[in-house]
């Protein structure tokens, strides 16, 4: 069936519309549609996102598919509701070259769920030294535009003025993991009163917001855009707002985890709370999405994480650092945004798929719902209340800190240019 | 009491002032000819050590015995045991054993925590040292060494350290002795100051429930106990001081700096001392330092901690010595 009508969603959460999709196509958003021919899918007030987009996903294929692959990474994001995806490149072997984010995009074409945009290395095998062929990798099939070493800081001061110019002849951004190095070395949670008592290694909010101050001052002198991973200080979003006031060209993302959860949770010593950068305090908590409303933060991403089992099963020191996201992503944002009344769905479907995919250049993603645009679509049952159960995700891993924390929302439909790859909260 | 030891600051005062005097009673069994007590007869306990320490072994080994435990040693450290996992498998290991009581040593913080926390193994789990986290029985028994000198073997009984000033001196940052005694000394009402350099504190002490001062002249006259924390060499090349001599000029007890101590007060050190380093060898074997009767205390409170977790309500002394008689 080539046609769908989505009848009574309210669209971006307004007034409840109906939407009809013709092949992968929006073809008329309105009320009293005519279903005529086409398969009805009474969305009862849900509301209507766009597809959602995540500039910061690890898929881990090639190399550890024992975490995670492209197939199980792109149905966990049909079932959060995204569309598009960006991989990171610290994958085994690194995504440095033309030939490995060609296969990585080339393997999210196949299996359909989600379209996989590779994130190409700054540096040749995510050493700091040497440029990766950033251009080779630009004029791939895979068309790559955000450059990231993540899970490593571009540390080198030079190395990095170099990636921000050199990305400016094809229109590309150097995502930043802001993290000085030597001030993080043997780092295990966040440095404050908490690591203090724990006797856990400090990971200081300073070590993040330098990087950030020199590379938006870096940006500002060479001319180039700049975009900043997974922010989680209050200081750095200071720094950032300044920036922005001086008109630099850049742009900033928060995890969901940043956005509810503290440090406070490490006292259980539980290696699921482990991640990078480090959960924070109540105050940065506060200062995120405080940021994340007023747009100092640009976008939310999930820095989807996946671990096995034995990686989290395990005493602190030893433990991997990340969390799954991708699958409780927008019922964090619905909890911590919404309900709290900083953010109205329209400010999420800016945050969340708007955004995101125009710092990404994802072309057809992060498009308004309306006639003759794609239908990348997410239907939310915002009335959803439930307990986060790892059981039931798509992911290969389950390395939440979420489980058995009730959380509302939940994504009942995804169409990918018209194909639903999710249905009544289901893969397709 | 809980049922495993994991931190100092799990002890109400009422549950350390319950293990001194347990360990007081545990020390009159120590000048006996014959030093065993049958009270954890057919309990097995095991020392499970992923960090060389013998002295804190044996002692543990020593207090086990005592309470004629079966006691099995267990060194992880140099075997196939470095990644975590393995905590998990040896843990479960244990427990298919059968093993009452888990005495564990571990380089990683929160090791012990999450040994008792994660549904590996139903032991009881007490934490003989954890990273830079807690040490809790050196605390316990640098506490009773300070009650015994301080205010009296039998006058001590039932009494905590209130008012009493405690200053412990040296790397506090690295230390998981630092921490535990800052927990227990609170709890038992004590003052405690903290000397060290700033780069030797951690962020975030500001929060601890004591004072920490940097110049060690001004708080000595006001101290009834001194604590005197190892300092390693290697540090310096991390940049936390300049030099070792700097470092003893400013921070290390000699005999001219003791002399500016009240007569009452003790020197103290949890061992093993780096002389010439943190303390003079004039100051370690003073009259005052109480290094050699930490260890011999030790082993008391071991007893009076194990016995308290495993042994249940029976009195742990007093009916052993009617069958004595
Ligand atoms: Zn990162």
């Amino acid at each position: 069936m080539s046609k769908i009508l989505i009848r009574g969603a309210k669209v971006l959460g307004g007034e409840p519309q109906d939407v009809l999709i013709d092949a992968e196509t929006i073809a008329e958003v309105g009320a009293g549609l005519s279903a005529d021919g086409a398969e009805v899918v009474e969305a009862d007030g849900k509301v209507l996102l766009p597809g959602l987009v995540d500039l910061h996903t690890h898929l881990r294929e090639p190399g550890r598919e024992d975490s995670e692959t492209v197939l199980t990474g792109t149905r966990a994001a049909a079932s959060g509701g995204y569309t598009a995806v960006f991989a990171m490149a610290n994958t085994f072997p690194v995504a440095d070259t033309a030939g490995v984010v060609e296969q990585v995009y080339r393997l999210g074409q196949e299996h359909g769920y989600c379209d996989v945009q590779p994130i190409g290395a700054v540096t040749v095998g995510l050493e700091g030294k040497k440029l990766a062929e950033l251009g080779a990798m630009h004029e791939s099939a895979a068309g790559v535009t955000v450059f990231s070493d993540d899970g490593k800081c571009v540390h080198d001061a030079v190395i990095m003025r170099r990636a921000l110019e050199y990305v400016k002849a094809f229109g590309g951004v150097v995502a930043q993991h802001a993290q000085e190095p030597r001030l993080t070395e043997g780092a295990e949670m966040n440095e404050g009163v908490v690591s203090a008592e724990l006797g856990l290694g400090g990971w200081p909010a300073v070590a993040e917001e330098s990087i950030i101050a020199r590379d938006v001052l870096l940006a500002d002198h060479v001319g180039s855009r700049v975009h900043i991973c997974h922010l989680s200080t209050a200081g750095s979003v200071e720094i950032v707002r300044w920036a922005k006031s001086r008109g630099i060209d850049v742009t900033a993302e928060v995890t969901p985890h940043h956005l509810l959860l503290t440090d406070e949770l490490v006292r259980t010593y539980n290696p699921v709370y482990k991640v990078n950068p480090p959960l924070r305090t109540e105050r940065d908590v506060m200062a995120l999405r405080e940021a994340l409303a007023d747009g100092t933060i640009d976008i939310v991403a999930t820095d989807h994480a996946p671990h096995p089992h034995e990686d989290k099963d395990c005493e602190w020191a030893a433990a991997a650092m990340g969390m799954v996201g991708l699958e409780t992503a927008l019922s964090v944002v619905q909890h911590t945004m919404v309900e709290t009344g900083l953010l109205d769905w329209a400010g999420v479907a800016e945050r969340m798929s708007f955004k995101p995919a125009r710092i990404g250049r994802a072309d057809g993603h992060g498009r308004p719902i309306s006639a003759g645009e794609p239908a990348n679509l997410t239907l939310v049952d915002t009335a959803y209340r439930g307990a986060v159960d790892p059981a039931g995700f798509a992911s290969r891993s389950r390395n939440t800190p979420y489980e058995g924390r009730e959380l509302p929302g939940r994504v009942t439909h995804t169409w990918l240019r018209g194909r639903a790859t999710l249905v009544d909260g289901k893969l397709a | 009491m809980k049922r495993h030891l994991i931190s100092a600051a799990d002890l109400t005062r009422d549950d350390a002032v319950r293990i001194l005097d347990t360990a007081e009673e545990m020390a009159r069994v120590a000048d006996r000819p014959i030093k065993k007590l049958p009270t954890l007869r057919g309990r097995t306990v095991v020392n499970l050590f992923f960090e060389d320490s013998t002295r804190t072994r044996i002692s543990f080994e020593a207090a086990e015995k005592r309470l004629s435990a079966d006691v099995i040693n267990f060194s992880a450290k140099g075997s196939s045991v470095s990644k975590g996992e393995s905590l998990k498998d040896t843990a479960q290991t244990l427990e298919a054993m059968g093993v009452d009581a888990v005495v564990i040593r571990h380089g990683a913080s929160g090791a012990p925590y999450r040994l008792a926390t994660s549904g590996w193994i139903d032991a009881t789990v007490i934490n003989a040292g954890d990273g830079t986290h807690q040490h809790p029985t050196q605390a316990l028994l640098d506490a009773f060494t300070m009650r015994r000198r301080l205010i009296g073997r039998d006058a001590g009984l039932g009494q905590d350290l209130s008012g009493k000033r405690i200053t412990i001196v040296g790397d506090v940052l690295h230390s998981r002795v630092a921490r535990s005694n800052v927990d227990l000394l609170h709890t038992l009402g004590a003052e405690v100051t903290l000397v060290a350099p700033p780069t030797l504190v951690p962020v975030g002490v500001d929060h601890w429930p004591c004072e920490v001062a940097y110049d060690l002249d001004s708080v000595l006259p006001k101290s009834d106990a001194v604590m005197m924390l190892r300092v390693q060499r290697e540090r310096m090349n991390a940049a936390f001081f300049p030099t070792e001599r700097e470092y003893s000029r400013r921070y290390g007890l000699d005999g001219d700096r003791m002399a500016k101590m009240p007569e009452h007060a003790i020197v103290m050190h949890p061992g093993p001392m780096v002389r010439g380093m943190e303390i003079t060898a004039e100051v370690a074997d003073s009259e005052r330092c109480t290094v050699v009767e930490q260890v011999a205390n030790g082993v008391s409170i071991r007893m009076a901690v194990l016995y308290l977790l495993l042994g249940g309500n029976e009195p742990a002394v007093t009916h052993t010595r009617t069958e004595e008689k």
